[in-house]
């Protein structure tokens, strides 16, 4: 087959919403981009346990200690699952690492702002883990197979977060005066970072949306920010809190929230290594693979030896 | 075919908003080798493919792959056999490989027409 009945039947398998799968022909572009979304996905999954694993220590109470480090856990192994489907692309995770490590490759800026206080593991879970599920739902029908499985097991844990954020949140929100201080503090805060998680404006794409048309992703950034902004909008009643948005209200018209501007200077610069804890949370992964490097050495010489032996007592 | 991709995405930062320095690829040196795992998520099922990790051993393998993919009771067996072992059919062949169960419609029971006298065959 020549290289444009290849492209042909690429393309009718995206039309008919048939999957496509590690072995079968893709467009290069295809494949990079692939590589470069999950591989990303995967990292911010990973970085994303510093700023929760920074409480784990100091949760309120043995019960909340134990949830959070579920959560931590899951997103652990949420990162696994997604370097795995980056795999089958052909990159390694060796290569990915080191792209984390080197700062080539990026991971949600969300993560790159601090957590100062316990509200902040419920506005996380709430918030930021609620703007990550409504793009990982839509991912679950991205064309790619091995990213869409990964994402449907996310999704099936993802939901524990969220709940479990508001309901941390709920609890401060009908405490003491201190309380609720902290709980409309962390709300503040995490608010505007977590619209940006959506990415720029579709306004700002230059170019024809490749991705939507390959079906990686299959709902713009400002539709899916809209949902969320619907959403949180009406959540936020039941806290009784208010989000940091004086343009925010409903408009009939559209059957939609208005919100404000979002200051995208801000959202460039923590992008390019400028945010509050860029360089600590590169540091802190970068520091926990160095020094785990032993380990992996080790176990690699364990394995091996037990083979060597094994295959002696077999020829013996 | 070459083009550059501009659509800014959830996740997907392209390199050239990145800010950061090209590096040099690192080939893996020592990593892990890769294993797939299969699950039995009850007795009485089949196991089926959950997915990869990478581990030293075939018992880190196991282990692994209960904390990745059982963390909320989702097997009651595993098996895991590193990825080197398996052997693929090629999609591109699928058409030939495939092909002659296509014209075999008599395999299926609805081929047969019988009189409505016969129940329950």
């Amino acid at each position: 087959m020549a290289v444009t009945d290849f492209e042909q039947a690429f393309r009718e398998k995206i039309d008919n919403e048939i999957k496509i799968e590690p072995k079968d022909w893709m467009p290069d572009a295809y494949r990079k981009t692939n590589i470069r979304q999950i591989s990303q996905h995967a990292h911010s999954e990973i970085v994303g346990m510093l700023p929760e694993g920074n409480w784990i220590s100091r949760a309120p109470s043995l019960k909340r200690k134990a949830i959070l480090l579920a959560k931590v856990q899951d997103e652990g192994g949420h990162g696994l699952y997604l370097y795995s489907a980056a795999e089958t692309l052909g990159t390694s995770r060796d290569e990915m690492i080191a792209d984390l490590h080197s700062g080539k490759a990026k991971y949600s800026s969300i993560f790159n702002y601090p957590s100062l206080t316990w509200a902040d593991m419920g506005a996380i879970g709430w918030l930021v883990d609620g703007a990550a599920i409504l793009n990982q739902v839509m991912l679950c029908r991205t064309s790619y197979g091995p990213y869409a499985r990964a994402m449907v097991r996310i999704c099936k844990e993802e939901s524990f977060h969220q709940r479990q954020g508001f309901e941390t949140l709920l609890v401060l929100s009908r405490g003491s005066a201190e309380q609720k201080a902290m709980c409309q503090d962390a709300i503040n805060r995490w608010w505007w970072p977590s619209l940006m998680m959506f990415g720029p404006k579709d306004s700002e794409s230059t170019n024809s949306d490749q991705s939507m048309k390959w079906k990686i992703k299959r709902k713009t950034n400002d539709e899916l920010r809209q949902q969320f902004v619907d959403m949180i909008a009406e959540q936020i009643k039941v806290l009784g809190m208010t989000l940091p948005d004086a343009d925010l209200k409903w408009n009939a018209t559209r059957n939609h929230y208005d919100f404000g501007e979002i200051n995208w200077e801000e959202f460039w610069n923590v992008v390019k290594g400028n945010g509050p804890c860029n360089i600590q949370r590169l540091n802190a992964r970068r520091k926990a693979h160095d020094e785990g490097q032993w380990v992996r050495d080790a176990a690699l010489a364990y394995a091996e030896k037990k083979r060597a032996r094994e295959q002696k007592e077999a020829a013996a | 075919m070459s083009f550059t991709i501009f659509k800014l995405c959830y996740g997907d930062i392209p390199d050239q908003n990145a800010g950061a320095a090209e590096t040099k690829q690192q080939a893996p040196v020592n990593e892990w080798p890769l294993w797939e795992v299969f699950i039995r998520s009850k007795q009485g099922l089949d196991h089926k493919h959950a997915g990869s990790l990478h581990a030293a051993d075939a018992a880190m393998a196991i282990e692994n792959a209960r904390d990745v993919y059982t963390r909320r009771q989702e097997g009651v067996s595993i098996w895991v056999v590193e990825s080197k072992y398996i052997t693929a059919s090629n999609p591109d062949e699928a058409g030939e490989l495939y092909e002659p169960a296509v014209d075999k419609i008599y395999r299926h029971p609805t081929f047969y027409q019988l009189p409505d006298e016969v129940n329950h065959m």
